[in-house]
């Protein structure tokens, strides 16, 4: 204990005031940033959110997922298609007509947030059938089953041309995401996972990535839990998808390929898997980096030297330092420790730890 | 559909189902003694295609030469990323190797797509694979005769280092108890090696074969045979060297056989896989060979 355990009642208070001052910052970053900046800090929280709900499975439940890409493009085409105004989608959908109950409607702007959800939803009903059949089971099932759903998605997405509009995708989805959204969605997902993590559930939840058996043998249904777990992260990780199309106003069968898991897999990875606290820190450090690593793509002028771009570099890069983080610093940065009220306060007040 | 179209198919469904069958025995090799899904055996597959075909186009060497370059490459590949990546971390958490997998899988493949790109090359065949034989009435391309039946012998081969030689038997042995084996005196690590050798050098005739078959060749054109391989595995009994042959060819026939009745279905030709493997999930979670395996507690 560093100051203490602070009462429910302060814990509150302090959520509240975080609350409050992410809510100004917005403001703030809404009217004094440039809209690159705006930006990247839009993808920063869609990437908390995304990750967040990645490590439930990963870190904390110990479970190998490979399928946040494949929840994401479900939820970002139902988010799609719901928002999708009909006179865009007469023009979009010139191949092959959209099916008959989506080009019936389209939910007016105000109806944003229940479009997010139903993305949700649809992702987690997914996980849902996914998670039936190899969670059951020990082992890593659950890893092959939702690496093949996401490549799967992807040839759906290319297929089902009625639905999804094939390769070419769908243009011209609004731009209802700005921070406001992102913000909020990134905290109450932080939130939400947090709590969670900290419940009974959630420490049934650890005892399952530390060792079934005996987790088992102590009363946790296993089955149940993982399954939770994994419908909740895919939830997330819908939502994620659907901001992220509403941010961008396009979705294509190429927007939610592997390399999107593998992103993710590295902010975990490097978080810590299993820390909240890291996944948020990293996600928000990587939606920077990616902007740097940029350079890396771009031609280069070193004295006389002219070296062309390599396209492509950035994936090669992030591969390496993964399987570099997993041999050398497999703890990540923050290991399984969070960052509590108690360690900021301490911080503030200064005062002297107690180990 | 008449007979004859149907005996064509069903040859087409033997010979994907062979190849399917080389690959998925190089993951259950693995699966079978570290309890590991070797994500990057699908991109060992890729490189045997890609190191025979420079070895023909820069240094001009005759087909079969090459191909046999090519899947030493492999073997020394494979040992490579058994040693480098999955060593170090053969007393972590499982999730760990999983994570180093994936990242030696997508390693490969970006490192593919940066070096040579990804506009797919064309893979020079031997004449062989291009004849047409008529058998039983129905004509037959060379290659849909010749893959199963190289296959078919290679298979004959691995089945005989597997059950009948002392690397073989140390292979069986590590992969049921390897403390026990090292007890014995059997060098783990080296017999390791040897595994991730066989395991990569199939792969990398499997991807020769491969590239004879559908003779287009990119850095991502082993992630889905690699998946079905896998999923053939589990069907066939993960672990199981005879079940991952099996479940190779159930996994090939069903494929090409479904399509062919459905042709209306071509597009969704990977998605039967997945239900496939969803149905055995459910169904029969230990695969058709497999045996029961009890939790020590």
């Amino acid at each position: 204990m560093m100051v203490g355990k602070i009462s429910a009642r302060c814990r509150l208070f302090l959520t509240v005031l975080l609350f409050g001052l992410l809510m100004l910052g917005v403001a703030l970053a809404e009217k004094h940033l440039n809209a690159y900046l705006v930006r990247i800090l839009n993808t920063a929280c869609i990437y908390v959110v995304a990750a967040v709900a990645y490590n439930l499975v990963n870190g904390v439940t110990g479970q190998f997922s490979l399928g946040p890409n494949a929840f994401m493009a479900i939820g970002g085409y139902t988010v799609a298609l719901l928002m999708l105004p009909l006179a865009q989608k007469k023009e979009v959908y010139f191949l092959q007509p959209l099916i008959w109950p989506l080009n019936a409607f389209s939910f007016p702007p105000s109806l944003f947030i229940a479009a997010l959800f139903l993305g949700g939803l649809f992702a987690a009903l997914f996980a849902l059938l996914i998670g039936i059949p190899t969670l059951r089971l020990r082992g890593d099932y659950l890893a092959i089953a939702t690496f093949g759903f996401g490549e799967i998605v992807i040839v759906l997405a290319n297929n089902l041309i009625p639905i999804t509009n094939g390769a070419l995708g769908i243009k011209g989805i609004p731009e209802y995401t700005n921070l406001w959204w992102t913000a909020n969605w990134a905290f109450w997902t932080v939130f939400v996972v947090k709590n969670l993590v900290n419940s009974s559930f959630g420490r049934a939840l650890k005892a399952i990535r530390e060792n079934e058996i005996a987790a088992e043998a102590m009363g946790v249904n296993l089955f149940r839990h993982k399954l939770l777990a994994f419908v909740l992260s895919g939830f997330f990780a819908g939502v994620a998808g659907g901001l992220f199309v509403t941010l961008i106003s396009t979705v294509s069968p190429t927007l939610f390929t592997f390399s999107m898991t593998f992103n993710l897999l590295i902010i975990i990875v490097l978080g810590g898997l299993g820390s909240i606290t890291g996944s948020t820190i990293t996600a928000v450090l990587f939606a920077f980096l990616q902007e740097v690593l940029r350079e890396v793509e771009a031609p280069h002028t070193i004295g006389s030297w002219t070296f062309p771009g390599i396209p492509g570099m950035r994936m090669v890069v992030f591969s390496v330092i993964l399987v570099a983080l997993m041999i050398f610093y497999r703890r990540g940065l923050f290991g399984q420790r969070e960052l509590s009220f108690e360690d900021v306060l301490h911080l503030f007040l200064g005062r002297k730890a107690r180990a | 559909m008449n007979w004859v179209t149907f005996f064509q198919q069903l040859m087409n469904g033997v010979s994907v189902g062979s190849l399917y069958a080389l690959l998925a025995i190089g993951y259950t090799l693995v699966y079978g003694i570290l309890g590991l899904i070797n994500f990057a055996h699908s991109d060992v597959f890729m490189l045997g295609t890609y190191f025979a075909f420079f070895m023909m186009a820069i240094f001009l060497l005759p087909w079969w030469l090459s191909v046999l370059i090519g899947v030493a490459l492999c073997a020394v590949v494979g040992m490579s990323i058994e040693r480098v990546a999955y060593r170090p971390l053969r007393n972590a958490p499982r999730i760990s190797a999983l994570i180093t997998a994936v990242g030696v899988s997508f390693f490969i493949e970006n490192l593919g797509l940066v070096t040579v790109g990804a506009r797919p090359k064309g893979f020079p065949r031997p004449d062989l694979m291009k004849n047409v034989y008529i058998l039983l009435g129905a004509r037959i391309q060379g290659v849909t005769f010749w893959v199963p039946v190289i296959s078919i012998l290679i298979l004959f081969v691995l089945f005989y280092i597997v059950y009948r030689t002392k690397i073989g038997i140390a292979m069986r042995a590590v992969s049921r108890d390897m403390e026990t084996t090292r007890l014995m005196g059997v060098d783990v690590d080296r017999i390791i090696l040897y595994t991730f050798a066989l395991g990569s050098a199939l792969a990398g005739i499997g991807g020769v074969l491969w590239a004879c078959k559908y003779p287009q060749i990119n850095p991502l054109m082993g992630i889905f045979p690699g998946w079905k391989a896998f999923t053939a595995a589990v069907v066939g009994g993960i672990g199981n060297v005879v079940g991952a042959m099996l479940g190779g060819f159930i996994i090939g026939l069903a494929e090409i056989l479904i399509v062919a009745f459905f042709p209306g279905l071509t597009g969704y030709r990977d998605a039967f896989v997945f239900t496939i493997l969803i149905v055995f999930l459910l169904v029969r979670p230990g695969g058709l060979m497999g045996e029961a395996v009890r939790e020590k507690v």
